[in-house]
């Protein structure tokens, strides 16, 4: 590019540059511990063998507890996503009730958070069986839960 | 006893009493404020200030000096005063801020008030009387979003907010010209410099959303506040700013007021008041809903209702969205009249006056039911 170019007062080319990116007002939101620190999801053979022996609440407050909603790392996100879903998935309609009993209310958080994240990424079948894991949990954990959902910046 | 008042608006966005609590102003979702003065049972329209350009944000009544402070989104804020007419006259609050004033306090002795404003700033205005103006002081650091909710202090010294920014701030609001050294012994820390940050606090451990209102409790030791994540907090300064957080199952809660040092009072999105308990150890925990009316409809005879309603419109269910309470919109404003007293204001334009006995009594007809 020429020189003359530069000065052409007719150049637009500086209208793409999306100045507030270079603000010092900008807004970076707040993350003291990095996302190293946290639960960065469980070990999948574990819970897998849990569930094979029966063991399906216990397989679930497992995989609630060790949850990396603190985690930035896309792929870290995605391995407990899957993992939760699979469990969600395998308990049957008749358990839902003594699974959620086991819950606390921070895990019912954690567990409603999974449950709309599933909604956003449906399989063959899960959404109905969510919807029903999401009844289930509604009447227990109030209306509440579910604005935590939207409102926390914390994610599944 | 609960007093219902339909002032006939569509909505109250915020409400303040005086001190002998016999005149309210209330602003009507618009760049208005309504003045209205009791009149045997009702209330009468005594006059409107209009100053402001855009939707009033808040307002605040000083009992002692009968002044009105206003705050807008056209980032202005006024002090009105009653001339000797009773008129009430304006004078320019300086805030040197760019973005909407969002909230507005008197201090506990009226000499400072304090605004919050979208430019991520608390201005502490003083009135300089070689101007007649209010000039203002910023607290600029470490807010980095739009301040959403300012409370005072009852030692007149300490400011703390609530931000977009999820969290929640103690500040020194010390003003060289106004206070004075003496007893400058809070619980939350002692500067002279203001601004000096004493605490900062997470909404939630999870983010937590907008924080929409902060309050100190009547003795000063504890900040309650509540999220837009349906959560009510207390930090409690004499023990080490350890903060106990109740998650709810109900809507967020726009408001919180103590109603001593033992209940608070919440409302918001659910359209009713709660009182909250905190124990002595600081534990929260739900005391009561204070609303417990029953829908209209339901009363009477459902049987001839459900006949009638199929005669008429030829359908079994009755479309009803009334809501069972009072207030048929969130409720945006709470005030304490008293020990025992408080008002609430919503978005249906209603006015309501609780009086609820002493939570001590309270929690035996509690125990009753």
């Amino acid at each position: 590019m020429s020189k003359s170019d530069d000065k052409d007062p007719s150049a637009t080319a500086f209208r793409n540059i999306n100045v507030d990116l270079y603000s010092d007002n900008n807004f970076k939101e707040d993350d003291p511990d990095g996302g190293t620190t946290g639960p960065t999801g469980s070990d999948e053979n574990e819970i897998l063998l849990l569930l094979s022996q029966g063991k399906q609440a216990e397989a679930l407050i497992s995989v609630l507890k060790s949850a990396p909603l603190d985690c930035k790392n896309h792929q870290v996100k995605e391995n407990a996503r899957n993992l939760i879903q699979k469990v969600l998935l395998s308990i049957k309609t008749n358990q839902m009730d003594d699974c959620i009993a086991q819950l606390d209310r921070h895990l019912m958080d954690v567990l409603m958070k999974y449950i709309y994240r599933g909604f956003e990424i449906p399989n063959e079948g899960s959404s109905g069986h969510l919807l029903v894991w999401h009844e289930k949990l509604y009447n227990v954990s109030g209306v509440g839960s579910i604005v935590r959902v939207f409102a926390d910046s914390k994610r599944a | 006893m609960t007093e219902v008042y339909n002032l006939g608006l569509d909505a109250v966005t915020c409400h303040v009493w005086n001190e002998k609590h016999t005149e309210i102003a209330l602003c009507p979702n618009n760049n208005e404020v309504y003045v209205y003065k009791q009149d045997a049972a009702s209330w009468k329209l005594s006059e409107i200030l209009q100053e402001h350009d855009q939707r009033i944000m808040g307002i605040d009544w000083a009992p002692k000096t009968n002044r009105i402070v206003t705050c807008a989104a056209d980032k202005t804020a006024y002090v009105w005063s009653q001339n000797t007419e009773g008129k009430w006259i304006p004078s320019w609050v300086l805030l040197r801020t760019n973005r909407a004033a969002t909230c507005v306090k008197w201090s506990p002795n009226e000499d400072k008030l304090a605004v919050g404003s979208g430019d991520r700033v608390i201005s502490v205005c003083y009135f300089a009387s070689e101007n007649n103006w209010w000039v203002s002081k910023h607290i600029k650091k470490p807010l980095r979003s739009t301040v959403t909710a300012i409370d005072w202090h009852p030692d007149n010294k300490v400011l703390a907010a609530g931000s977009t920014d999820y969290k929640i701030r103690v500040f020194s609001a010390y003003v060289r010209d106004i206070d004075n050294l003496n007893n400058n012994e809070s619980s939350w820390g002692n500067s002279t410099i203001l601004g000096t940050l004493f605490a900062e606090f997470f909404s939630s451990g999870n983010g937590g959303g907008w924080v929409h209102d902060v309050a100190f409790s009547p003795c000063g030791t504890k900040l309650c506040w509540v999220g837009h994540n349906s959560s009510i907090c207390i930090a409690d300064s004499l023990k080490g700013n350890v903060v106990n957080r109740l998650f709810t199952e109900y809507l967020p809660f726009l408001r919180c007021v103590w109603l001593d040092c033992n209940f608070i009072i919440t409302a918001g999105h659910d359209c009713m008041p709660m009182v909250y308990k905190v124990d002595e150890s600081g534990k929260l925990s739900f005391a009561t809903k204070l609303d417990n009316t029953q829908k209209k409809e339901a009363a009477g005879l459902t049987a001839m209702r459900k006949f009638q309603s199929l005669d008429r419109q030829a359908r079994t269910e009755i479309n009803d969205s009334a809501v069972d309470s009072i207030h048929q919109n969130t409720i945006t404003c709470i005030r304490k009249l008293s020990k025992s007293r408080f008002s609430t204001s919503s978005l249906d334009g209603l006015l309501v006056v609780w009086d609820i006995k002493t939570p001590e009594l309270m929690m035996n007809s509690l125990r009753i039911n």
